[in-house]
């Protein structure tokens, strides 16, 4: 097992590498000069030239990538060219409110995700079957900008129980520890504004979670039904045991593989696209820090940005491999 | 994982799923006993926070470094400029300079400073200071101060640099040299790029410390920067401003969206929210716990016509592109009516605007009878650019963009609709890549100059000018105003430019609109400002 998990990690590497040319090459082949949108539209041309030559952007770009990648290799993951502050420094409160947001949202997609799927497959043809695979269809089809609007206009502005945007009541501000707002009011004991923050994630966490829930349930209910077919269930069924038991323990755990491919697939996917969750409810997360780099061209940011994101995609999916395993004795790593 | 475990772990999903449920049938109950978690304070006591909803984050809070709007919006509070703008316009106030005199020949400024004033970190503000900031601006280079350089023509001994030299006379009178004369010099210092840092604790911080803790004499100190969170300020108890400011605290939010920006609004969580709509205008104003506000009109949005790109480059296919276009019914149906129709290239509050000139009527047939004159009675085809963001001189530039589209349409045009994600589009229209383009602008400091020379001169081309424009004889109007002190004439040179910009038709100026921003009702003394920074020293809650 710990020789799989060193060979995976290894492989790593040139994975890592590979998507740390391409993002580099991809986003110099894009028109648009971080210079000249710094700058803004009043600059001149010799402003813009300086501004290119301080930023190291004449040199050539295989000088500047491999300037990069040696960078990298010593932890330093470029400073920003527009706020001017490493990368490093800057990244982890953006990384943290998404870890949050997300963490929040997929166990949002799980627990209901698993169990509608569940439900749907034990029932299978009942009214709720059909009921939760229609709503599994919406959710799927889910604008989440749309959705995002309507709960603020819903919970908000007519229930008034929700907060509409941000993180936190800014008139009474979380001192960050961790930067993990939920985490951080509890170390300090502050129970009144963990209650705030969690309320914070409450609306986001659902519109982030809509999609995977919907497509854990699609996928928990196809497996669900697949393995309730087979004769270790008939004969479960026939020794007597009570049909919750047959589901919930004896048929889910042959089902959860394929289940548990897609949540890791799909806590992946939350990491990076949770930009329009983030922009709406105006969370300061990773996608937004990734998007506003895009927007001003801030190469550095974008670099490590999306690098750092796709270290973690790979690693849930090293994760989800290994307990694979754990799960179903039969997968063995050699 | 055994049998044990995996049950112990559905155990663990339902009961947490359970509490969740629970939460939010306990969130409904206690929220109507307490009714006031959106963040509003209690009743009685008179609030004295103000929180601040924008579209965007400062980049930097050393006004000097910065070249962005947002960034302005924070710095204006916690610095002062030696010159003040008008409440609501672009005249000159006194501000740290009390009083001034200018010389016969228009080179030498003499400021008498404001006495008694100091900085937020308690060190005096003087002659020296001021001296101290000047000479910081001037041995700068342009990536660092841009708008130094672009507002006083360069640097140290650049030949383009118009301050020769300034000079503490005595503790409180600094005395400024120019090169040549500099029509807009006192407007200029009131921009906010030019706000006196505290010398002591710029040496202290260097130029990048500075910008994440700055230190100024303006009635709000800073206290604190989370990006993309918050920037929080408190009151300057020691304000020179007798009896001012009167919040105890302002938070600078941002919320990128307008709708959820509006949202946060309507539910009390922001008391003042930037970027409103025009469509949203009418629901502000049914809404008595709001008021809405409008920015005083300081931009102009309009369709630019590449002139080194046929047929664009014939100034009849530029009038007959005039003459197609419905602008009245673009401002009333995209602006809702909250704009002007544009004819010139700067809006009418900027003095030298030419009142005298007809703006191109709405007459298709007039278009199609100028592009028969042309040679293309039978149309042509074009690509017609649409912003990709909203902009307040551009609300909705798509919408505009098919609106212009149908207009030509009926004269024979064929107008294709493309765009671009934003930086990608102003580096393609820079570089003369669009036949037509949709874009505008928002002026800096409410002289004709920054509209006229940087829009449309041929010096600005391959950076302002995007439309390639070239006029000998406006470029002289231009050069010669820059440098004219006398008011009337140089109003007069503004004007005749206007006329040969209007005849050769670079642009179909399309609006001047009036940007929109709403809060709660029990706000007082808030006055938009046209440059789009807002002096929120006045401000306090009924």
């Amino acid at each position: 097992m710990l020789q799989y998990i060193i060979r995976r990690l290894l492989q790593l590497i040139p994975v890592l590498l590979g998507m740390t040319f391409i993002v580099f090459l991809i986003i110099r082949a894009i028109p648009g000069d971080p210079a000249l949108v710094i700058l803004g539209q009043q600059a001149t041309e010799e402003a813009v030239a300086a501004l290119r030559a301080s930023l190291g952007l004449d040199e050539p770009w295989y000088v500047q990538y491999f300037q990069y990648l040696g960078n990298l290799f010593t932890g330093d993951l470029g400073e920003s060219i527009r706020t001017r502050t490493p990368v490093n420094e800057e990244i982890w409160p953006y990384l943290a409110t998404t870890f949050e947001l997300s963490f929040f949202a997929i166990l949002i997609a799980v627990i209901i995700g698993v169990n509608a799927g569940i439900i749907s497959a034990w029932f299978q043809n009942s009214w709720f079957d059909y009921t939760a695979m229609i709503l599994a269809l919406v959710g799927v089809s889910m604008p989440i900008f749309w959705l995002g609007l309507m709960m603020q206009y819903q919970f908000s502005l007519q229930w008034d129980w929700l907060p509409t945007s941000g993180r936190e009541d800014v008139r009474d501000p979380v001192t960050a520890i961790t930067n993990l707002y939920l985490l951080d009011t509890l170390i300090q004991g502050r129970f009144d504004q963990f209650w705030t923050v969690l309320k914070h994630l409450i609306m986001p966490g659902i519109a982030l979670a809509t999609i995977p829930m919907a497509i854990i349930a699609r996928m928990t209910r196809s497996s669900m039904l697949e393995v309730m077919k087979s004769d270790y269930i008939r004969t479960a069924r026939a020794k007597g045991e009570k049909m919750f038991w047959v589901v919930y323990k004896h048929s889910l755990k042959n089902a959860v593989i394929p289940v548990l491919t897609v949540i890791g697939l799909q806590t992946g996917l939350l990491l990076g696209g949770a930009i329009l969750t983030e922009t709406i409810f105006s969370l300061p997360g990773i996608g937004r820090y990734i998007y506003e780099g895009i927007s001003s061209r801030d190469y550095p940011v974008i670099q490590s940005g999306i690098l750092v994101v796709a270290f973690i995609f790979v690693m849930i999916n090293l994760i989800v491999d290994i307990l694979y395993s754990i799960i179903d004795p039969r997968i063995r790593y050699n | 994982m055994n049998k044990k475990a995996w049950l112990l772990f559905f155990v663990l999903l339902l009961t947490v799923s359970t509490a969740l449920f629970g939460c939010s049938s306990e969130d409904g109950a206690s929220e109507d006993g307490s009714g006031n978690d959106g963040g509003g304070d209690s009743a009685e006591e008179t609030q004295d926070t103000l929180v601040f909803g924008r579209g965007g984050d400062s980049v930097g809070l050393d006004p000097i470094t910065v070249t962005d709007g947002e960034s302005f919006k924070v710095t204006k509070n916690i610095f002062d400029t030696l010159i003040f703008f008008g409440e609501q316009d672009t005249e000159i106030q006194p501000g740290l300079a009390a009083d001034w005199e200018v010389s016969e020949d228009g080179l030498t400024y003499t400021f008498m400073l404001q006495e008694g004033v100091t900085f937020h970190d308690g060190t005096e503000f003087n002659a020296d200071a001021v001296v101290f900031n000047f000479d910081r601006w001037a041995n700068g280079t342009e990536d660092k101060f841009y708008y130094y350089k672009s507002m006083f023509g360069g640097f140290g001994d650049d030949e383009g640099h118009v301050i020769e030299s300034v000079t503490a006379v005595d503790d409180m009178t600094v005395e400024i040299k120019l090169k040549r004369p500099q029509a807009p010099f006192l407007k200029n210092l009131a921009m906010s790029p030019f706000g006196i840092a505290s010398p002591a604790a710029v040496e202290e911080l260097g130029d990048e410390g500075f910008n994440e803790a700055p230190v100024g004499t303006g009635p709000f100190k800073f206290v604190e920067w989370r990006r993309n969170e918050r920037i929080v300020v408190e009151k300057n108890e020691d304000y020179w401003q007798e009896g001012y400011p009167k919040l105890n605290q302002i938070i600078f939010r941002s919320i990128p969206e307008n709708s959820a920006r509006l949202n946060a609004l309507l539910n009390n969580e922001i008391d003042l929210a930037d970027g409103i709509n025009p469509s949203d205008a009418a629901q502000i104003e049914g809404n008595d716990q709001l008021q809405l506000f409008e920015r005083p009109s300081m931009n102009i949005g309009y369709l630019g016509l590449t002139a080194t790109r046929e047929p664009f480059d014939d100034p009849k296919v530029r009038q007959a592109m005039n003459h197609a276009i419905d602008r009245q019914a673009i401002v009333d149906a995209f602006f809702e009516g909250r704009a002007e129709v544009a004819k010139n290239p700067m809006p009418p509050v900027i003095s030298g605007y030419n009142d005298e000139i007809e703006g191109y009527e709405y007459d298709p047939e007039k278009a199609k009878q100028l592009l028969e004159e042309a040679g293309l009675g039978d149309g042509f085809e074009m690509e017609l650019w649409a912003m990709p963001v909203p902009r307040p001189y551009m609300p909705d530039g798509q919408k505009v963009a098919e609106a212009i589209q149908s207009n030509l349409a009926e004269v024979g045009i064929t107008a294709e609709i493309v765009t671009y994600e934003w930086a990608t589009y102003l580096e393609k229209a820079r570089l003369g890549e669009a036949d037509a383009f949709l874009l505008g602008w928002t002026g800096d400091n409410g002289d004709a100059d920054n509209f006229l020379y940087v829009l449309l001169d041929q010096d600005n081309i391959g950076s302002n000018n995007y439309t390639y424009y070239e006029n000998q004889e406006v470029h002289d109007l231009l050069i010669q105003a820059q440098s004219e002190t006398d008011e009337d004439t140089r109003n007069q040179l503004y004007m005749e430019a206007q006329e040969l910009i209007h005849a050769d038709a670079p642009w179909v100026p399309l609006a001047h609109s009036t940007p929109l921003m709403a809060g709660s009702a029990a706000l007082q003394d808030f006055l938009a400002h046209p440059t789009g920074s807002d002096d929120l020293h006045r401000v306090y809650f009924e």
